[in-house]
């Protein structure tokens, strides 16, 4: 459904693709400054040094999902038991959870901070990932969800911390995309 | 067994628990059982009652969660009893009740009417304890009995409630329940 196949050679196993470790870290210690306590996420290419960082904090509760709709009603009911949580996902999770952001978060105004990896715009080399980077954007504003575009030269700390300010203002869902100039070294 | 009679068995049982229930039948019953601030009703979003309690588990591990569910509901996300048997929160309880049909929207039938067997799908996920129950001693003792991670699917009518009206907005219960889980 979301193929994580890569144009690269065969001997990129997971931990030797360009995907930005310093990016990651930032990300994850900004999420940790926030008081991120519960991580939910699919494993996704884009992504690997965010989960594995969460794997190995035992300060952090990753819930390694299924599906990304199961990440909404996770992060709901985290938030209603007072504890902060982020969702990370690829933007095809994204487009899987549009129901339950609708159903449970928009509904009930449930705040949700959700990391998204923006594939198939600027950049982007595999065809199956362009359909969902179309859409991702004007989805996110059909649904009323502001949203960050991060690129490498943002303050990221201060954007993810804002955005889940925002969210717990709002008691609203905040995305915060991360674009392929911060996640993917390989020009 | 009639699910109106079934959850007014195990309402002294829950009724202090962190309690999250689907749509429908099942909230009304509840409802009109007594309602409690400790209780969330999930009007909508199908199939993530299971995903609601499992993050509430994970996050508060000296409280019970109960959730209460259907067979439509866990069909629409079977996914959801991988998640939970992987994270195997002890404290949390699943309780389906299967009457074979969507009955809230006109009745129609669903899978488990055709063979599908949610308890071995749950136990096939890894879920540690897992019953199927059909009369209200049963049910009542399976509960009693939960002492970790447990999915007891309860075999009902497919009958309910004149009306799924209840007296309670959905976002004051948003409010009122994160508020018991801050205080409790």
């Amino acid at each position: 459904m979301r193929p994580r196949l890569l144009n690269l050679p065969r001997k990129g196993a997971a931990t030797r693709l360009p995907v930005s470790v310093e990016s990651s870290r930032r990300i994850y210690d900004a999420l940790k400054a926030c008081d991120v306590r519960l991580i939910s996420a699919l494993p996704e290419t884009w992504l690997v040094h965010i989960l594995r960082l969460a794997e190995e904090d035992p300060g952090m509760t990753l819930v390694r999902l299924a599906k990304e709709e199961e990440g909404v009603g996770i992060s709901a009911g985290a938030s209603l038991a007072g504890v902060n949580s982020a969702m990370l996902m690829q933007n095809h999770g994204l487009l899987a959870a549009v129901n339950p952001i609708v159903s449970l978060a928009l509904l009930y105004k449930i705040p949700l901070l959700m990391l998204i990896s923006y594939r198939g715009h600027m950049g982007e080399r595999d065809p199956w990932q362009t359909q969902g980077g179309l859409v991702t954007e004007p989805l996110l504003q059909a649904l009323n969800i502001p949203t960050w575009t991060l690129r490498a030269d943002d303050d990221v700390t201060r954007r993810i911390r804002d955005a889940q300010t925002l969210a717990h203002a709002a008691l609203h869902p905040v995305a915060v995309l991360l674009t392929r100039e911060l996640m993917w070294e390989e020009a | 067994m009639k699910r109106s009679d079934a959850l007014a068995a195990i309402y002294p049982a829950i009724q202090d628990d962190i309690v999250v229930t689907i749509m429908g039948a099942v909230a009304a019953e509840l409802y009109s059982l007594g309602h409690k601030p400790n209780f969330f009703y999930l009007e909508h979003a199908m199939g993530l009652a299971t995903s609601m309690g499992l993050g509430i588990a994970l996050c508060r591990p000296n409280r019970r969660v109960v959730v209460l569910d259907g067979d439509g509901s866990l069909l629409m996300n079977l996914g959801t009893l991988s998640t939970m048997a992987r994270y195997r929160p002890r404290n949390l309880l699943h309780i389906v009740f299967d009457n074979e049909s969507l009955l809230s929207v006109g009745g129609f039938p669903t899978a488990t009417s055709t063979g599908t067997d949610l308890a071995a799908v749950a136990r096939g996920c890894g879920v540690p304890g897992v019953s199927t129950v059909s009369t209200v001693d049963a049910l009542a003792q399976a509960v009693e009995a939960a002492s970790d991670l447990t999915t007891i699917v309860a075999k009902v009518d497919a009958t309910g409630p004149a009306s799924f009206h209840m007296d309670l907005g959905l976002i004051e219960n948003r409010l009122q329940f994160a508020r018991a889980l801050r205080e409790g």
